[in-house]
């Protein structure tokens, strides 16, 4: 598609030495930039004519235990004008930062929120950076791949206290997660189980 | 907008304050759900009030929180699709659409061209089914019941539409990759033909009772403008995009499916206030129905699914002879169809908005990560911006012509 290509140039120059690198796979042009320079950039990509990105759909996380900078956090922009989509990520760990983009652009404040509450990364200088989707007072991060799908804690109504009580998770059966994978096909390029035993037991709290 | 007697000041301890005749009303701060039929669900909104002049709105939103994105992470990619009705639940099968078209993108297939034309047909007849649901509430929201009682008639005949197709009114799991579960039923396309025939009839009805009505314009009109700017800057997208005058639209400006080959307009409001978004839903009905008078004329005949078992199941029948259909069934409905590595954000036009899916695969037969961006949430998040300055009655006014829906903001 020559129209990514164009894109793809034009990002190119927009962005300078901010770029990592760039991507094409399905009709979706992909860029990496330095965390640091995310601002920068986004702004670049929103103000400049030959790009003209005015509108932040989407903010997401993703967790890749495996990597150094475990955490991949994924703005998908949209040009109107130009009827482009390009999606810019930047890795970042536990403890590191990402700049927040909501003085660029105002739609970011409720998914740097969603991202912060389900992944645990912080953006700095986030005005109002609470939780958003889990329950008051919520411990952990539930979309990290080293929590488990069930949970710590349950709820249930307490007639005798009058109110809601928080529990630690009974299980009457172990969670079964089958392997339905089969070892002689599919699992060639994909290392999932050196990710699983990398990850920390999920005993206890995190 | 009435003037105020009552202003503001600073808060102290102790009661309430008089100033030489005027009642001098504090600053307070005002609880609005979580159970409140004007929340359309779990919307807890903190309103911080100037007496009667909502300064800030902060909604609290997660009280339907089931976290299906996790859910999903451990579930194969067909035991996936289902969570999608469960999002959008005023308008199920449209959420599926997207995590479809996401899947059969990583997977490099498309659907035969009956089963887009049956998509694409059911998508729209959602969209009605939506936009009926949403300008009735908003309706009751301002003190008209009737226009529910008539409207829900009509999304009742459609969730037959959707029970006949799929065997389940509500949570349809009908789209597929590769197409769709199964062929219309015989005498489906009929009746649906009969009843868009019959659809104007409802239609004007509806706005015989609300378009002209006094206290409906009184509630919306110039309630609850949203510029251009402030539409693209909160990232609005559906018909709260439109309302404020962009002409954007996915089914237009990315078609998918068999869009680009249907006529159909995009209404575009002016003044980007409820009553404009109202007018707004009502025009894209009639052009739902446009579109599904044009699906029912062209749609061609053939297959409903793609002819490959390592993704499509096969036929029952083929089944009972045929020992390598057996194990393609029993292969895709243990361990799955694998998905190669990869990643996509994939996009549709849902009743409410943009509607995407941002699917990690990463080779094996279950989604690494599976974010979905529902458009709710971001209008939701504009909740502030939009009500700021209004009446406390007019906020209520403002969410009802947001078109929220708690099962896909808080997913």
């Amino acid at each position: 598609m020559e129209d990514l290509d164009r894109l793809e140039s034009e990002v190119k120059r927009a962005l300078g030495n901010a770029l990592i690198d760039a991507t094409i796979a399905r009709g979706e042009l992909c860029v990496h930039v330095y965390r640091e320079r995310i601002v920068e950039c986004l702004t670049t990509l929103r103000d400049d004519p030959a790009l003209a990105m005015g509108q932040l759909m989407d903010v997401c996380g993703a967790d890749y235990p495996g990597r150094p900078e475990r955490f991949e956090v994924v703005y998908n922009l949209l040009s109107l004008r130009h009827n482009w989509r390009l999606r810019v990520k930047v890795g970042t760990d536990e403890k590191t930062p990402v700049p927040t983009v909501t003085g660029i652009y105002s739609s970011a404040g409720w998914f740097e929120r969603e991202c912060w509450d389900l992944f645990g990364v912080a953006f700095d200088g986030h005005p109002d950076l609470r939780r958003i989707l889990t329950d008051y007072g919520f411990e952990g991060h539930p979309l990290r791949k080293d929590f488990p799908l069930t949970g710590f804690v349950e709820v249930r109504y307490d007639y005798e206290q009058k109110r809601v009580v928080y529990e630690p998770v009974k299980l009457m059966q172990d969670y079964r997660s089958f392997d339905f994978l089969s070892p002689w096909e599919g699992m060639t390029d994909v290392n999932l189980r050196k990710i699983q035993e990398s990850l920390p037991k999920t005993e206890g709290k995190p | 907008m009435s003037k105020i007697v009552a202003t503001a000041i600073e808060p102290e301890e102790g009661g309430e304050v008089t100033q030489k005749g005027n009642t001098v009303i504090r600053p307070f701060t005002m609880n609005f759900g979580p159970q409140h039929p004007a929340a359309h669900g779990v919307l807890r909104l903190i309103l911080e009030m100037d007496g009667e002049i909502v300064e800030r709105a902060d909604p609290h939103i997660g009280l339907l929180h089931r976290g299906t994105e996790k859910l999903i992470e451990y579930k194969t990619y067909l035991q996936a699709v289902p969570y999608f009705d469960r999002m959008d639940y005023i308008a199920p099968m449209a959420d599926e659409y997207s995590f479809v078209l996401a899947i059969e993108k990583l997977l490099g297939i498309q659907a035969p061209v009956r089963a887009q034309y049956i998509r694409v047909m059911f998508a729209e007849l959602t969209r009605i089914m939506n936009h009926i649901f949403n300008i009735t509430t908003m309706a009751i929201d301002l003190g008209a019941v009737t226009p529910s009682l008539w409207g829900f008639e009509e999304r009742e005949i459609i969730w037959e539409f959707y029970e006949r197709v799929s065997g389940a009114r509500m949570h349809a799991n009908y789209f597929r990759p590769g197409g769709v579960h199964q062929d219309l039923p015989d005498g489906l396309t009929d009746d649906i033909a009969a009843w868009i025939d019959r659809f104007p009839k409802f239609m004007s009805d509806i706005e015989g009772l609300l378009t002209d009505n006094r206290i409906i314009k009184q509630r919306t009109v110039d309630i609850g403008i949203v510029s251009r700017e402030q539409a693209l800057d909160w990232g609005f997208s559906g018909p709260m995009l439109r309302a404020s005058g962009v002409p954007w639209d996915l089914r237009k400006s990315q078609p998918y499916d068999v869009y680009d080959k249907l006529d159909f307009d995009i209404p575009v409001g002016k003044t980007g206030d409820c009553f404009a978004r109202y007018l707004l839903r009502l025009e894209e009905m009639r052009q739902s129905a446009k579109i599904i008078k044009q699906c029912l004329r062209d749609m061609p005949q053939g297959p409903v699914m793609i002819d490959d078992h390592k993704i499509a199941p096969p036929r029952r029948a083929d089944m009972k002879n045929s020992m390598e259909a057996l194990i393609h069934h029993f292969k895709l409905f243990t361990e799955g169809f694998h998905v190669p590595a990869g990643e996509t954000y994939t996009a549709t036009e849902s009743p409410k908005g943009e509607f995407a899916v941002y699917l990690v695969a990463d080779g094996t037969n279950k989604p690494y990560r599976c974010k979905v961006r529902s458009p709710c949430f971001v209008h939701l998040q504009g909740t502030d911006m939009m009500c700021k300055g209004y009446m406390l009655a007019d906020s209520v006014a403002i969410i009802g012509s947001m078109d929220i829906v708690f099962g896909e903001i808080d997913r």
